[in-house]
């Protein structure tokens, strides 16, 4: 068990567990969190989860833990972990199942009060053109060989079927294609997981919103966003549906044999591992980019239905009912990147599992309207609460491994949030706030009710208090439409 | 202490769900982990209509027995296997031979479930040897 008294405080917003805390440790782990928000964490393992995480081999710099974290299976939600390239460990578990599950957003000149009275029908004609829900099935239903393309070119396939823009592309994340996927390391299972989901939200904490932003703190990164106070922006957060799932659960599997080949000790299963320069390290990093790219190509198909939805709702009714791409973000990855860790370049195997990349102004590879911002970091709150975006920092670059939060992160277990919220009364109250839910299931509404999750101002006012992110927007829901 | 020989019940957990399962011997234990996954989910079979599966599965040990086979399930009860539709099953004859299973599972259509699984986890997946028999903790990523 990991106490306050185990801790060094840096700052009001930072504590270091020093790698002395347990001996199979390998690096230590920094936590960007309150006092407050520690001791929350306290009540579950996320804590003892992070310590785990520091025992992975091949780890450099520090396993750290952004404020949203909370207890996971393997790594805590909320860990960032690199380690050396090509021999260090590469670990699914430290990426998660639903690979490369992310966030869009998209934005508009729509002003609220020109089509409060239409939103009740966009929220409809959302639900309609963008299926969600458990294990439903997509817009699209692809062939085995569309399936491998897909796989292999992410967004780019999605542009050239005619469901995104060039904009789009180069608003997302490795312009939505990561580099080396490789269709045939996945599963026929997996694959036959993903052919009918194309173009699907799924369910759990997957959503889609509609919301309002409410206040701007930073005009010229908004500017260069194409935000705007009082216009309505969309939200999208999915990832690779059961392609993922799949491709996760095939090498956690995979790797539980080959952790004795290579000599590797574990303190939990879940953070199985193969050195990346292995065989099997190779099959997952390849399996593991064809799921992402599945996960960049959903969430742009998911885009291009919300817009058919803006289209059919509001065309005619005013002027400028186009949505324009913001940016699109995975917050469970992993990605081969260069860092200075310990005063060197260092090319590394960046572990992201419910955190944010936050790349800081100038950092190559962002587009060039965002190259003096930084990057556009989505945090989406819980379900009828603010969200926000941020941008990265020159210290985020610096101390946390280009990385930031990426939500309000839960406290509720689902248990308790089933046992205290009844689905239809909390419908009934954010309807009453103004919000337009949809929802596929009302167990379901409950167990991700706001008061599960933790404020996500508290945990927004952390990384900016810890430098690793600055604020540019923050946004009001006035959709939801949950599977 | 379990007050009943074999049964399965719902543990704390922030994000995801996390079943505790126990039952005198290995295939009852399989069995309570797979009726605890099919409650967590609030699985509903349609009435009327049966069918069944053979398993056959083999793993690295034990526990990686127990997740193949719930993962089997979760397929099957899946939309995309392509084998008519979701199936669930309420009926479980399970035979275990080292690391190796073989089952037949019998059940129904699907009627309708509330949540999702993901997946099986192998976080904090230990089958322990208890005086009445056998127990397990289970993380299913949600």
């Amino acid at each position: 068990m990991v106490r306050l008294q185990d801790m060094t405080r840096i700052s009001p917003y930072e504590w270091v567990i020093s790698q002395g805390f347990r001996s199979d440790m390998r690096v230590p782990v920094r936590l960007f969190a309150t006092q407050e928000i520690l001791e929350a964490v306290m009540e579950d393992n996320s804590l003892e989860q992070a310590v785990n995480a520091a025992t992975l081999p091949g780890l450099v710099g520090e396993v750290l833990v952004m404020p949203d974290m909370h207890q996971g299976y393997g790594f805590p939600i909320g860990a960032v972990a690199a380690t050396t390239y090509p021999e260090g460990a590469i670990s699914p578990g430290g990426i998660g199942y639903d690979i490369n599950c992310g966030v869009r957003l998209l934005a508009s000149q729509i002003k609220i009060d020109a089509v409060e009275a239409e939103l009740d029908s966009l929220a409809t004609a959302i639900n309609h053109h963008c299926p969600s829900g458990v294990g439903g099935d997509g817009v699209v239903r692809l062939s085995k060989s569309e399936l491998e393309t897909v796989c292999r070119d992410g967004s780019r396939w999605a542009f050239k079927q005619g469901y995104a823009t060039e904009a789009d592309l180069r608003r997302t994340e490795e312009s939505g294609r990561l580099e080396g996927a490789d269709p045939g390391k996945i599963s026929p299972r997996a694959g036959e997981r993903g052919r009918p989901q194309m173009g699907s939200l799924g369910a759990g904490n997957h959503f889609i919103e509609v919301d309002v932003v409410e206040q701007i703190f930073a005009p010229e990164a908004a500017r260069a966003m194409g935000l705007s106070e009082g216009c309505l922006v969309v939200q999208i957060h999915c990832g690779s549906r059961g392609l993922g799932h799949q491709v996760c659960s095939d090498y956690v599997d995979r790797f539980q044999a080959v952790v004795h080949r290579y000599g590797i000790k574990l303190p939990d299963r879940e953070l199985v591992c193969a050195p990346l320069n292995s065989a099997e390290g190779q099959d997952y990093l390849a399996a593991m980019r064809a799921a992402a790219n599945y996960a960049f190509a959903n969430r742009q198909v998911l885009a291009h239905q919300a817009r058919l939805a803006f289209e059919e709702t509001l065309a005619g009714k005013i002027k400028h009912w186009q949505l324009h791409q913001v940016y699109d973000i995975a917050h469970n990855m992993g990605k081969v990147e260069t860092h200075v860790i310990g005063g060197k370049s260092l090319k590394v195997c960046v572990h992201r599992k419910g955190a944010t990349r936050a790349f800081g102004p100038g950092t190559p590879g962002l587009p060039s309207e965002y190259r003096s911002t930084g990057q556009p970091v989505l945090v989406p709150g819980s379900m009828g609460t603010a969200s926000w975006v941020l941008v990265g920092t020159e210290a985020s670059m610096q101390r946390s491994l280009g990385s930031s939060c990426h939500g309000a992160g839960r406290v509720w277990s689902r248990h308790k949030a089933k046992k205290s919220v009844r689905g239809e009364t909390l419908r009934q109250e954010l309807e009453s706030a103004g919000i337009h839910i949809r929802a596929g299931s009302m167990a379901g509404l409950a167990e991700e009710a706001p008061q599960a999750y933790k404020d996500v101002d508290e945990v927004v006012e952390t990384v900016i208090g810890a430098g690793i992110a600055r604020k540019v927007a923050r946004l009001r829901p006035v959709v939801v439409i949950k599977g | 202490m379990n007050a009943s020989s074999f049964g399965y019940r719902e543990r704390e957990h922030t994000a995801d769900w996390e079943l505790e399962a126990w039952a005198p011997d290995l295939p009852g234990l399989f069995e309570q982990a797979a009726r605890g996954m099919y409650a967590l989910a609030a699985v509903r079979l349609k009435d009327g209509s049966s069918l069944s599966r053979t398993l056959s599965l083999s793993a690295y040990d034990s526990e990686g027995l127990l997740v193949a086979f719930l993962a089997e399930l979760l397929f099957l009860g899946s939309a995309e296997h392509g084998e008519g539709g979701r199936l669930g099953f309420d009926s479980f004859d399970i035979r275990i031979n080292g690391n190796a299973l073989h089952a037949t599972v019998s059940g129904a259509p699907i009627l309708s479930l509330d949540r999702e699984i993901k997946a099986v986890t192998y976080h904090i997946l230990k089958i322990r040897r208890t005086a009445e028999g056998f127990e397990v903790n289970l993380v299913f990523d949600v």
